[in-house]
């Protein structure tokens, strides 16, 4: 019989790190469900039903115990987060591309659980957007009545595409109009728009995000995550955002518009703070997430793309490898040489 | 008294199983039926035996002599025969055997003649060496020789005695027993130690899960009238590994590179100050400790025990569950299971725990880190675990000692909150001793070089001396020629200024010579033969300087193409792994 010390162990798994982190995510689902509609509901299933089965065929054709690994629960984050990221009425199709995408490809090919360089969830959204970059952006009004029955045809394909659908999220529809407007247009004037835009972000999506915010508090208080990686990529928004509408408040939103609107808090809390594709050193995680909080801002605002977490993220996993070298702490006893 | 305590950074909370075991008093292990008594009991050298099979031995009488200054006695733990002195089996993870003393108990327990020493005459020197004599070593768990760290730094001052009384390790309990009932001959051990360290203050750290431990040390402390003073530290696993004891009641962080001395700080158990107290007030040398047997047991408590009782006997007494299928020898963090139950106990046993899935649940399967980061939050050394590991798994070691593989203090703690099961401490003591293997094999590699290039420039010395040698003897030979050349020469000189007709070939310098002196021209021509012999030495070490500057461009490699580079390359490296096995070869030349 060999078994090393120690030979008391606390409870804890890879899957129960995950079922929290799916825990953290039901507020924020419950908003969207809620406000914006049940659509999302049939997305979640369509992803974790695609990546589980993505999942156990990449397993078995790599001779993995799929009783081992199927369980631990990574693809269904990684689910969740894709469809959460892609618009609720996107084509069945589209979140099953993006979700194999993320399995296959950017976890499995990479070598599977803890081997990718990438967030597997971002890697499907920038693959999406890039190659179906009308639907991606085709994003329900919030005042859409349509009932779950209609939503799931929509999804499925059974009904066409109606108008309704090619509204902006509230972020895409402001950079438009302050585009088209060209200087014509403040923001104060944009915000009054109650069609689109709620108390302080994007009607209904600000408690969308909200939610977001409140499980992710709760994952910093369970110790699932540290305070470093929201603080900073929460702090950069800020600041950044804040220093623009100082200088011109009628052509840049304020920080709180910024910071519930699109994917800020989602990243904030559970994109950025993806142990795997992150940063590990607590000066690296500020780094590292202060870097993601400043592209999400200038891509969102003067790039292309509706919304700037996903590339942002992406391009500070390109610089974790380097961040953590340069970042180690100093250890016990070496702090004067440090 | 209030105190600024520090905190050392991670550490962890399992849960402490330690009230099982600390509600009875401490019971007599009785006799066993032999004891078997390992000669390496300490850090340093191994102490000879000094019995043989057939002896007698008294209790307490000397059997393994200390060898060298870091190293302790071993004595008899009881009266008997000896057995043998034979290889067993060690309470060592490795499973290997080791030199052991076997004594059979004659029932009588007979003591050796022993009594109390003047400690108040004695000089700190003698102190030192009568605590080696009786074997006095760190109970803790390290077994370091205790008088080789009695001794102050030189050069900094000492700040604090550190008296650990922490106890961190769950199901152990013994230093809390041993503080609870012997608190003063504890606090009278700790004064011989203050007295030979001279420190400025003297720490007892006790966790404050054992508040009755510490209430019965400070009421010793007051009773003795000492300034010591006992400190509660909070209960958080390391806080009893002596690195963190001493940043929490000091704020002092010793390197793994450093002494702690040299930061004027000092640490010792409470269990080896007891035993120091023994050895200086009672004459007796450490032949039992205090250990608790605990885990899957009907009766856990604490047993003062004989060193080399086989510790299934020990076992016994605490009556296991007929579930138990290992001990575990130390606590569940950084505990081991012994090779079996005849393994005996030694000074640097402070628990067994009878081990079963009941116990100590089997491990789920080891997953793929996942880089959470957990194992670097709890570390006590803030290392960072994750990054070793996947090094240690790679084999690159270099990797791992730059991310300061040897200050790991093998806790465990990082492997305790490892959600993916990763057993870390193993991966790290693997990297750690291919390191050790490896230094080695390059010490041995060195050394066979070091001795090749020695014969070689042996050889090379014979034969120069050899040369010489010849050079000389071919010089003395030609001087023997000119001096009988010059000796014909001066005869004919002679025989010219005596009027005699004669050949005028003489050498022209033996002849200006010999007009310009009243010399005797015999040892004129003594002088110049001389003079060719050194000639022809010097000439022959130019030669000979010569040939090796010649010899030496050979070697060289300055000209050479990549490809003759990498061919010599190749073969130094042949050399390098053909040279030691070409070690016993010499020898036996």
């Amino acid at each position: 019989m060999f078994a090393p010390a120690p030979f008391l162990l606390k409870n804890t798994s890879v899957s129960q790190v995950m079922l929290q982190v799916c825990i953290a995510l039901v507020p924020g689902i419950a908003a969207y469900a809620w406000l914006v509609g049940p659509a999302i509901l049939v997305q979640l299933v369509i992803a974790t039903l695609t990546a589980l089965i993505a999942e156990a065929l990449m397993l078995r054709l790599q001779h993995k115990p799929l009783a081992m690994f199927l369980p631990d629960g990574s693809a269904i984050v990684t689910a969740w987060l894709i469809a959460l990221t892609f618009p609720p009425l996107a084509p069945w199709w589209l979140v099953v591309t993006g979700t194999l995408f993320a399995i296959v490809i950017a976890k499995h090919l990479y070598g599977g659980l803890g081997q990718n360089p990438f967030n597997p969830a971002m890697v499907a959204f920038a693959v999406c957007i890039v190659s179906f970059p009308a639907l991606m952006s085709q994003w329900p009004s919030i005042g859409l009545q349509a009932s779950l029955i209609e939503q799931i045809n929509i999804i499925l394909g059974f009904s066409p595409r109606i108008d309704a659908l090619s509204g902006a999220t509230p972020l895409d529809a402001m950079k438009t109009a302050l585009k088209l407007g060209e200087g014509g247009i403040d923001v104060a004037q944009l915000l009054a728009n109650q069609d689109i835009y709620g108390n302080f972000a994007g009607r209904g999506w600000e408690w969308v995000a909200a939610g977001y915010l409140l499980g992710g508090l709760w994952m910093w208080q369970r110790k699932l995550i540290t305070w470093h990686t929201p603080f900073a990529f929460i702090g950069a928004v800020t600041l950044i955002s804040g220093a623009l509408w100082l200088y011109n408040p009628a052509q840049f939103a304020n920080p709180l518009f910024h910071l519930f609107s699109g994917g800020t808090m989602l990243g904030a809390f559970f994109i950025a703070t993806d142990p795997v594709s992150g940063c590990t050193t607590p000066r690296g995680k500020l780094i590292f997430a202060a870097g993601a909080g400043l592209l999400t801002y200038i891509i969102r605002v003067f790039g292309g793309y509706p919304d700037g977490v996903a590339f942002a993220i992406l391009l500070m996993n390109l610089c974790v490898p380097v961040i953590d070298l340069l970042t180690q702490p100093p250890i016990f006893g070496m702090k004067d040489k440090a | 008294m209030l105190m600024n305590l520090f905190k050392f950074k991670g550490g962890v909370k399992p849960p402490t199983n330690k009230t099982q075991s600390n509600t009875l008093p401490i019971a007599q292990a009785p006799l066993p039926s032999r004891l078997i008594v390992p000669l390496h009991q300490s850090i340093g050298g191994t102490p000879r035996p000094v019995v043989k099979a057939g002896d007698h031995v008294l209790k307490g009488q000397l059997i393994g002599e200390a060898d060298g200054w870091i190293s302790a006695a071993v004595h008899a733990p009881t009266s008997g025969t000896v057995l043998e002195v034979a290889m067993h089996v060690q309470p060592h993870p490795s499973g290997l055997d080791a030199m052991c003393v076997v004594i059979e108990p004659d029932g009588r327990d007979k003591w050796i003649a022993h009594g109390p020493l003047d400690y108040a005459a004695m000089a700190p020197e003698a102190v030192r060496e009568h605590l080696q004599q009786s074997g006095v070593v760190g109970l803790g768990g390290a077994a370091f020789p205790t008088h080789g760290k009695l001794t102050a730094s030189k050069t900094v001052p000492m700040d604090e005695l550190i008296i650990n009384g922490a106890e961190c390790e769950p199901f152990i309990t013994c230093d809390d027993l041993l503080m609870r009932e012997r608190a003063e001959e504890v606090v009278r051990g700790i004064g011989i130690f203050r007295d030979l360290l001279q420190p400025k203050k003297v720490l007892i750290g006790i966790e404050d899960n054992k508040p009755e431990a510490a209430a019965a040390m400070r009421a010793a402390v007051d009773a003795l009238n000492e300034p010591f003073l006992v400190i509660q530290v909070p209960t958080l696993y390391p806080a009893g590994g002596a690195k963190q004891l001493i940043r929490v009641l000091t704020g002092k962080e010793v390197p793994a590179a450093k002494r702690s001395t040299d930061l004027g700080v000092q640490c010792f158990n409470v269990a080896t100050a007891y035993t120091a107290w023994r050895a200086i007030a009672h004459g007796e040398p450490v032949v039992s400790r205090l250990v608790t047997v605990s885990g899957n047991v009907h009766a856990p408590r604490n047993y003062e025990v004989l060193i080399g009782t086989p510790m299934g006997e020990l076992l016994k007494l605490a009556t296991p569950h007929p579930d138990t299928d290992g001990i575990v020898m130390g606590g569940p963090m950084m505990g081991f299971l012994v090779p079996n139950e005849q393994v005996p106990v030694i000074k640097a046993t402070n628990c067994l725990i009878a081990h079963s899935d009941r116990v100590f649940p089997p491990k789920a399967p080891e997953m793929p880190c996942i880089r959470c980061g957990a194992c670097a939050e709890v570390c006590p050394h803030e290392l960072q675990p994750f990054e070793m590991y996947w090094f240690s798994r790679a084999k690159n070691f270099g990797k791992t000692q730059e991310y300061h593989i040897f200050d790991c203090i093998e806790c465990g703690c990082c492997s305790f909150v490892c959600p993916s099961r990763i057993p870390l401490v193993q991966y790290f003591r693997f990297a750690k001793s291919e390191i050790w293997a490896r230094e080695r094999e390059k010490n041995a590699a060195d050394g066979a070089k070091t001795r090749f290039e020695f014969k070689q420039l042996r050889d090379e010395r014979e034969k120069a001396e050899k040369a010489e040698k010849l050079a000389k003897v071919a010089a003395a030979q030609a001087a023997k020629k000119a001096a009988e050349a010059a000796a014909a020469a001066a005869a004919e000189t002679a025989a010219a200024e005596t009027g005699a007709p004669g050949n005028d070939s003489a050498a022209p310098e033996s002849k200006a010579v010999a007009e310009a002196t009243t010399l005797p021209d015999a040892t004129l021509t003594t002088v110049d033969a001389e003079k060719e012999a050194k000639r022809a030495a010097i000439a022959a070490a130019m030669a000979r300087a010569k040939a090796q500057r010649d010899a030496m461009p050979a070697k060289n490699t300055e000209a050479v193409t990549i490809e003759q580079q990498r061919a010599i390359d190749d073969i130094e490296a042949r050399r390098a792994v053909l040279a030691p096995a070409a070690v016993p070869g010499e020898k036996t030349e």
